[in-house]
């Protein structure tokens, strides 16, 4: 029973993949996450994290050398304001609170309150994003202008990609965590996944504000 | 022993380069040997190994039993890691001093060579008050005393003599060698026997790159990054110029020579092509 | 739940795992089958690559530019390399020996994730159809598999970007594939099975994945930047727009360094099961091996702007990835010695799966010798660029991997059949390409040494003749896969039936019926402490014994 499948199909979807037993064995599914054996997904994903990670060292490595070795033309003079992206690192910041709350509520199987702290958590996210639109229809330049603006909207971009995924991840468990039974106490991979999930990109928007706006 | 005899007889007889036409040539072809010794010793070694396990130990008919059931041997593991760390270290080291005696470590006559490559505008970007200034280098316009130089090679130098400057533009799918002391501008590179030289490059379009195989020298020529690269040749002869680097469908065609002059020879041809002020740059150039 | 049950031993699922053939060309679940999928997918694009190889070799027959066009020799050469690399090697040492392999090994029923691994798989199909349909739609990328910037950002846009695009489909199959490893191996061990005593070929994996994990995602990241100079002209990469050339290549080969490790670490894994069955040994120096595994791991990471000795690179740099890169003979030598010592004292059965790995170890050690030349600057300075290249890495990736895919297939034939393939016809498929590769590469290090650059149509006249001789070796290696098809599709029909453990092998995936039920096991999956126990003193095991557990319990 995947978290993300949309089926409110209350029989896991295995069942339809199981063999035939050959005679003797125990009955095995061929499927992730569920009894056949014990659910590896969160690892899987802590490592999808860590691949993830590297694309934005990737990223990160290239601003860099980008900063250290190409002038920009002379007439290159910007300046970021601190404003915006300092209130839009506080929000992000206080959404892993928020989330970290709700995954508590929910391990303590307080549904409602979790829900709540859900939808908090999605509303600083998409609180975020228009913060980040609203800067980028106040910088004075494009994504072409030149060399620090391409690699300012292709880092802030993809991160902003990323919350994008991680806001729609919330308002997706939000939603499910409506069916009664659908998490309990002790499962609820959907929530803890969004949840690694949404400190990570949270992580990664630190260091990007350290290099790019502070450095 | 007999191995590493012959390893070394065949290092130091094979002759698989074509003829060593610059100063740092013959260098370069020092260092070949003693690779070439090296892996020729290891590889037969191992080769002969091999074939020796497998003819003396192949299963024969009707035999059916295992072999011995030995695991693991701390001593002979220890060995065979020494030894490829012993020798890769020597190695290292030897082409190390190989490549320093070629120039590679030489800083390049301008002040921002090499090392200033990676430092250099570090000033682009800085943190003032509550707003980050990014701010256009001053490196920005090119002025030619500030330019940054890249990488390259720099040659040793032939008895002091000063060196040629050649400004060389690779372009689709040409070299353009301009001489400024002559303003001479020609699609062949003409030096003079013993003279060092100091190749100017710069790429218009694409990656292209130098190479000369009697001279062992290859530099690429990236866009946006002029590279100096200098030689001295020390054999007269036309060798050819190829462009070494993918860029585009005619990068095979993109041949030039190199003719390798004597000193006389050379002025002669100097003064043919030269359009300005033939002395001075006559007095200047054939020193050597 | 109610399924018949119809009591047939290896029967496949009903339900989303169709009848027999049938689920080889669907959505499978189970890892053999994809394992199978991988495999035959791969061998399909092999075909492919080396026609295109084949292209070349007859353009480079005569001087001039004669067989094809400039344009489309440079097509078909950057689709020659990206074919090669990322459509046959990677997806078959990786995914098909990976999938078929490790939940053996590891002792699990599947991997750790089927469905992402079938999603894996299926990716694969439409990135290289995608990629091969750019040829004749609007013409292939031209500019080499590594893709150079600014090169790529001024030859015709469409065939780059699907380039890009397939490409990147490749890369995410691929880090999908290094999750599902890791956590198979590291997570669905059965119980009792430590980690230094899993079969060779699973750290292979493991260090394999680590670096996927790694490198692909910023690789990936990289082409993102560069579809965006072609399509939305930013400049990252592109000088004339204040960009940096040399970045891309620094990002370029973060990547591709580490994946020359990754097409060849699995190879050393397989090469390590396969000898030990047929030398009748143990595997010598098991936790060196390990460790070795693991050094050419970290040490694969540091080395990549070995490939950038004349990007102008500053000094300190090319010293740096000049030692680094020269150690990795290290922790290989280590291995090559081990198989060495492993071989040592054996009761060698000369057959092809040996012939194989043996010319392997020939091969590679003969690559890395001129790698490790390779690494020192001032001798690369020469023949960077040059044929001496192309010589060096066809030595290691077809004498060293392709070799190896090949002695594995003879190997574990048997397993994915139940039929043995025919030994004299593998021994004259090992024969002719044993001869055709040696006549086809080694005279192109004397090319590289003497002025022949790399990823040209016309050169000089001096060097037709070997060119020449280089071609015919060419052809001897497309002739020696006609032996090996014919001998695969007639085996697999009408081969000597070979029962469950033709080789008294004690790896695990011998013990059970050959092929191997859904499961994997009927029952339990044995728990394998020594997967190589050989070394019984003569006359006390029978190798006419009956099954593999027979053997197994006999063994220890
Ligand atoms: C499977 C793929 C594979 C493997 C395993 C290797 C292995 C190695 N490669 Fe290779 N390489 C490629 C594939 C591979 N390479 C490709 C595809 C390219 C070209 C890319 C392109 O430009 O298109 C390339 C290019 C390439 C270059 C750049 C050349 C250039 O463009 O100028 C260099 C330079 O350092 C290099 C070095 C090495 C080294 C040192 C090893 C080492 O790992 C080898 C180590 C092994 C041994 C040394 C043998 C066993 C050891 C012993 C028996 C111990 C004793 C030995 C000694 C003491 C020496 N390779
Ligand atoms: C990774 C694996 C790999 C493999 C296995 C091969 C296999 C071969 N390669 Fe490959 N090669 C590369 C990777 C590989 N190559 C790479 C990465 C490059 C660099 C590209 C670049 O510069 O960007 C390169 C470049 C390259 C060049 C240099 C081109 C140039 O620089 O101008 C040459 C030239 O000889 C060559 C030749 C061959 C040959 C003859 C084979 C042979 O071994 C192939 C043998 C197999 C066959 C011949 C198949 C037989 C089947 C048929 C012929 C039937 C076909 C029929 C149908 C499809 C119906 N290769
Ligand atoms: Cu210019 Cu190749
Ligand atoms: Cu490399």
């Amino acid at each position: 029973m995947t978290a993300f499948s949309p089926s409110s199909d209350p029989s896991p979807p295995s069942d339809v993949l199981a063999p035939p037993l050959p005679q003797g064995s125990e009955p095995l599914v061929h499927d992730a996450g569920q009894e056949a054996h014990p659910d590896h997904r969160m690892f899987g994903l802590a490592t999808f994290l860590v691949a993830d990670g590297m694309t934005f060292a990737g990223f990160f490595a290239a601003y860099l050398t980008f900063r250290a070795v190409n002038p920009l033309p002379a007439d290159a003079i910007y300046e970021l304001e601190l404003i915006l992206p300092t209130i839009n690192t506080v929000l992000l910041v206080l959404s892993s609170f928020t989330f970290h709350r709700a995954a508590k509520e929910l391990r303590h199987d307080q549904l409602g309150p979790c829900r709540l702290w859900l939808l908090i958590t999605a509303g600083l996210g998409l609180a975020f994003l228009a913060g980040q639109m609203v800067e980028y229809f106040s910088l004075p330049f494009g994504l072409t202008d030149n060399l620090y603006a391409s690699t300012f909207y292709a880092l802030t971009g993809f991160h902003g990609l990323h919350v994008s995924l991680g806001a729609l991840m919330i308002l997706i468990v939000w939603w499910q965590a409506r069916t009664p039974g659908r998490f309990t106490a002790d499962h609820h991979f959907g929530v803890e996944a969004a949840e690694l999930y949404w400190h990570f990109v949270d992580g990664i928007w630190l260091v990007l504000y350290g290099i790019l706006y502070l450095l | 022993m007999a191995l590493v005899l012959s390893g070394l007889w065949i290092g130091q007889n094979v002759n698989v380069l074509p003829a060593a036409a610059s100063l740092n040539a013959p260098i370069y072809d020092q260092l070949f040997k003693v690779l070439f010794s090296i892996g020729t010793i290891l590889f037969i070694g191992i080769f002969g190994l091999l074939l020796f396990s497998l003819i003396r130990f192949r299963r024969r008919d009707g035999e059916t039993g295992d072999g011995v059931a030995v695991e693991g041997n701390l001593q002979l593991e220890i060995f065979w890691t020494a030894i490829p760390a012993v020798v890769v270290l020597f190695v290292g080291i030897y082409s190390y001093d190989i490549y320093d005696r070629m120039g590679g470590m030489v800083p390049l006559s301008d002040p921002h060579a090499m090392h200033g490559g990676m430092v250099a505008s570090s000033d682009s970007g800085t943190a003032e008050g509550d707003s980050a200034v990014i701010q256009a280098s001053v490196l920005g316009t090119p002025s030619p005393t500030s330019e940054r130089i890249w990488g390259g090679i720099g040659s040793p130098m032939a008895g002091g003599a000063t060196a040629l400057p050649v400004e060389v533009t690779a372009l689709q799918f040409a070299f353009l060698f301009h001489y400024p002391q002559g303003d001479i501008t020609s699609g062949e590179l003409h030096v003079q026997k013993g003279q060092p030289v100091e190749l100017r490059m710069e790429a218009r379009d694409v990656i292209h790159a130098f190479w000369v195989p009697e001279f062992r020298l290859k530099q690429d020529v990236i866009p946006g990054q002029p590279t100096v690269l200098t030689f001295t040749p020390i054999k007269a002869g036309s060798y050819p110029i190829i462009c070494a680097e993918l860029c585009g469908p005619y990068h095979g065609g993109m041949r030039s020579t190199v003719v390798v002059h004597e000193p006389d020879e050379f002025s002669a041809w100097f003064e043919k092509n030269t359009t300005t002020t033939v002395a001075s740059a006559l007095s200047s150039s054939s020193t050597g | 739940m109610t399924i018949a049950l119809t009591p047939q031993t290896s029967s496949p699922p009903p339900g989303l795992q169709p009848e027999g053939w049938l689920r080889y060309l669907s959505f499978s679940l189970d890892h053999k089958v994809i394992g199978l999928q991988y495999m035959v997918a791969g061998f399909f694009f092999y075909l492919v690559g080396g026609a295109l190889a084949g292209m070349i070799r007859a353009e480079l027959v005569s001087p001039i530019s004669d067989f094809i066009s400039r344009e489309t020799y440079n097509e078909v050469l950057t689709l020659h390399g990206t074919v090669m690399i990322f459509l046959w090697i990677v997806p078959v040492v990786n995914g098909a020996f990976g999938n078929y392999l490790i939940p053996f090994y590891v002792g699990a029923r599947d991997m750790a994730f089927p469905r992402l691994n079938a999603v894996a798989f299926w990716l694969i199909p439409p990135a290289g159809f995608l990629l091969i349909a750019s040829y004749f739609i609007a013409g292939a990328a031209q500019s080499g598999w590594t893709a150079y910037p600014p090169l790529s950002l001024t030859t015709p846009a469409a065939g780059q970007v699907v380039w890009i695009l397939s490409v990147l489909l490749l890369g995410g199959s691929s880090i999908f594939g290094g999750i599902n490893f890791i956590a198979t191996i590291l997570k669905m061990r059965r119980p009792g099975l430590k980690m230094m005593q899993l079969p060779m070929y699973c750290w292979a994996m493991l260090g394999t994945s680590i670096l996927v994990v790694l490198s692909t995602p910023v690789l990936a990241g990289t082409l993102v930047l560069l579809s965006f100079d072609i399509i939305a002209h930013t400049g990252f990469f592109n000088p004339s727009l204040g960009g940096n050339a040399v970045v891309y290549q620094h990002l370029f080969w973060f990547y591709s360094h580490p994946a020359v490790y990754i097409m060849v670490l699995p190879a050393f894994g397989l090469v390590s099961e396969i000898l030990p069955v047929h030398a009748r040994k143990p595997l010598f120096g098991y936790t060196t091996m390990v460790y070795s595994i693991l050094g050419i791991v970290f040490l694969g990471l540091i080395v990549w702007a070995h490939h950038m000795f004349t990007s102008a690179t500053p000094p300190w740099m090319r010293l740096f990835f000049t030692i680094a890169t020269a150690f990795i003979a290290v922790p290989t030598g280590i291995k090559f010695f081990n198989w060495l010592a492993t071989l040592w004292g054996g009761k060698i059965a000369l057959n092809s799966a040996m012939l194989f790995s043996c010319a392997f170890i020939v091969h590679f050690v003969f690559g890395g010798i001129t790698g490790v030349a390779l690494a020192q600057v001032p001798f690369d300075i020469h023949v960077h660029d040059t044929y001496f290249v192309v010589g060096h890495f066809h030595y290691v990736v077809y004498g060293g991997t392709v070799f190896v895919i090949f002695g594995s297939i003879y190997h574990w034939f048997p397993k994915f059949t139940g039929r043995m393939l025919n030994e004299d016809l593998g021994r004259f498929h090992f024969l002719i390409t044993f001869i055709g590769f040696n006549l086809c590469f080694a005279p192109q290090h004397w090319l590289g040494l003497n002025g022949m650059p790399r990823r040209v149509a016309e050169y000089d006249p001096q060097f037709t003749l070997v060119n020449q001789i280089s071609s015919v070796g060419a052809l001897l290696m497309a002739l020696s896969t006609l032996p090996f098809l014919i001998n695969v599709l007639w085996s697999a029909f009408s081969g000597r039936v070979a029962g469950d453990n033709p080789w008294k092998a004690l790896t695990p995936e011998w013990l059970t019926s050959s092929p191997p039920p859904v499961e994997n096991w009927k029952g339990e999956a044995p728990l394998v402490q020594h997967p190589y126990g050989y070394g019984i003193p003569p006359g006390q095991i029978d190798l006419g014994a009956a099954t593999g557990r027979e053997l197994w319990s006999s063994g220890q």
